[in-house]
């Protein structure tokens, strides 16, 4: 049960071999069994999911069942589920319960999916490890020394070791394909703007999107089904008609254009994980697509622009957790300033609130032209490195990440190192583009991720050629050992 | 650029952080460590380019302003340490 995709699970459900209190009951007890070693969820409650189970099982019986209804689905501690607890990885909100649900979960509820419980995360989503976490740290089902990677590390570990079919997650730099990298799953950050934001804890609002973390990209395909579409409630979110991403994805992919940029084969990335992307882009050659070389000049700047960008939006948005009104309150204080400085000192990990603070300070009076702005100017040669690089491709295909996972504790205490994760993801979020991470290969028993990014709204392309890939290679069934 | 610790403070304050005087060393060897980093910026001439706020030029929409959910206070409310009748608590702060 454990290996079956979400259409297998879904058929199955339909033609009665399982239930989905059946299936649900199935994970909460691997869950159980195997969650203690890897923490990935921060919060389970068996009693809430066999009730939504229940109630699909219903569902199914009047034969209203869609794609995804009864299965489980693990869903990142960064959306509030109205009755769950919901962290977003910090003390700050560890006694907050949702009073309401995200748009991302009221479209599982009403496609009749089981909400299997919230996956651990980095504090406020910004780690590239999981290590920033209140809840301590995830661990990677591949080498239970190591990180699975951030800040979605723990949907990444539990798809991962199999304690669900599949769960959600949020991509700001990285945070998507850089743990599915990690774990050897497939993860797809869409296009800014197709997924809802509302109800999604906001980090840098300006980048913050969610997509699917799965075994496979055509898994990927039926999560983004569900997710994607207009929301009122999001200002950001695009108004366009509603895809079925399923539609296509066996297409043929002859002809097709991929471009390698060759700023992703510089300093920095590991040699043999660099091996592994020209194995991944020697077979695309065989299944006949043609290989171009383009550039993205500006590539090496995406992190400097991002280490303004990202902190400075978050010190306004992280302003909100003031101890007032929901979340954590310090116990003793002498004034209102006191309240605020204290709450913020105790509830706040390390990261964040270094991240706070340079936002502040490339906000500040004085700093704002030479810092935001000039950042933003920056952005702009970012996002036009890639329009021009579309004229020449249909897609781009590189390295998810620089390396396999590394152990725990190995650069924790250097930022500067943890950020260089992100070298090859964080200029597709600055330009808003969808990007992809889908398993190609084991480094000493450690996965690999090839990254394809697409241009706007180009996801059933990028599903279907990373499902192409994955009809021909078995990357994407391999597990890891000690989860069967 | 090399930050003095009553620098840190001051930004920590504006953070509404409090920060005391062994964090604020280990803050600040960090942020000067980030502070590099982003200075790599200033090697590029920017001379011309618009900045770019968003991914995609879309237009702020409006829309109604009505009510769409009118049980949500008490839920609201009761999410706070503290609040009195329709009011959250805070220390306070007019003599």
């Amino acid at each position: 049960m454990e290996k079956l995709s979400l259409k297998e699970l879904s058929d199955g459900l339909k033609a009665k071999k399982f239930s989905s209190v059946e299936v649900t009951q199935f994970f909460l007890d691997r869950l159980d069994r195997y969650n203690a070693s890897i923490n990935a969820f921060i919060t389970v409650d068996n009693e809430k999911s066999l009730k939504m189970a229940k109630r699909s099982d219903e569902i199914i019986k009047e034969g209203r069942q869609d794609y995804l209804t009864g299965i489980p689905i693990a869903q990142k501690d960064i959306f509030c589920a109205e009755g769950w607890k919901t962290t977003c990885g910090s003390k700050m909100l560890d006694n907050f319960i949702s009073p309401y649900d995200a748009t991302v979960i009221s479209k599982f509820n009403n496609a009749g999916a089981v909400n299997l419980g919230k996956t651990n995360m980095d504090e406020f989503a910004m780690g590239s490890s999981n290590e920033t976490s209140y809840y301590g740290n995830v661990k990677n089902p591949w080498n239970i020394k190591n990180v699975p990677g951030g800040s979605s590390g723990g949907s990444a570990a539990a798809v991962a070791a199999m304690l669900a079919p599949a769960a959600t997650a949020t991509d700001t730099g990285g945070s998507i394909r850089q743990p599915a990298s990690l774990c050897g799953l497939t993860g797809l950050k869409p296009t800014y703007g197709l997924v809802s934001r509302y109800g999604m804890i906001a980090f840098a609002s300006s980048l913050d999107q969610a997509g699917p973390m799965c075994h496979s990209a055509e898994d990927c395909a039926a999560m983004l089904n569900v997710m994607s579409g207009h929301d009122s409630r999001d200002s950001t979110s695009i108004k366009r008609d509603k895809e079925n991403y399923l539609n296509g994805i066996h297409d043929p992919i002859k002809g097709l254009k991929i471009g390698i940029p060759k700023e992703f084969f510089s300093e920095g990335l590991d040699t043999d994980v660099e091996k592994i992307i020209e194995q991944g882009i020697a077979e695309y050659k065989k299944l006949g697509a043609e290989i171009v070389d383009i550039s993205l000049p500006n590539n090496h700047l995406s992190i400097p622009v991002y280490y303004v960008i990202a902190p400075a939006e978050a010190s306004s948005n992280l302003s909100r957790y003031d101890g007032v009104r929901y979340g954590y309150r310090t116990k003793e204080y002498d004034d209102l300033m006191d309240m605020y400085c204290k709450t913020r000192e105790e509830g706040f990990g390390e990261e964040v609130k270094r991240r706070i603070m340079i936002g502040t300070y490339v906000l500040s009076a004085g700093y704002y032209d030479a810092y935001y702005l000039k950042a933003q100017k920056i952005r702009r040669l970012i996002s036009e490195d890639f329009s021009k690089a579309f004229k020449k491709c249909d897609v781009i295909l590189g390295p998810s990440a620089p390396s396999v996972s590394f152990p725990i504790g190995d650069k924790k205490e250097d930022p500067l190192k943890m950020y260089m994760q992100d070298v090859y993801t964080i200029s597709t979020n600055l330009a808003g583009l969808p990007g992809l991470s889908m398993p190609a290969g084991l480094i000493n028993n450690l996965p690999v991720g090839i990254q394809l990014i697409g241009n706007y709204f180009s996801e059933a392309k990028l599903l279907n050629v990373a499902n192409i890939f994955q009809m021909n290679s078995d990357w994407h069934h391999l597990s890891p050992k000690g989860f069967e | 650029m090399k930050f003095s610790n009553e620098e840190i403070r001051k930004i920590a304050h504006l953070a509404r952080i409090n920060i005391n005087e062994i964090e604020a060393n280990k803050v600040s060897e960090k942020l000067q460590g980030i502070l590099g980093l982003i200075e790599q910026m200033t090697q590029v001439n920017t001379d011309g380019i618009e900045p770019m706020a968003h991914a995609l030029d879309i237009t702020q929409p409006l829309r109604e302003d009505k009510v769409t959910a009118d049980d949500i206070r008490d839920k609201s409310l009761n999410l706070s340490q503290e609040t009195d009748q329709s009011l959250f608590i805070v220390p306070k702060v007019i003599e």
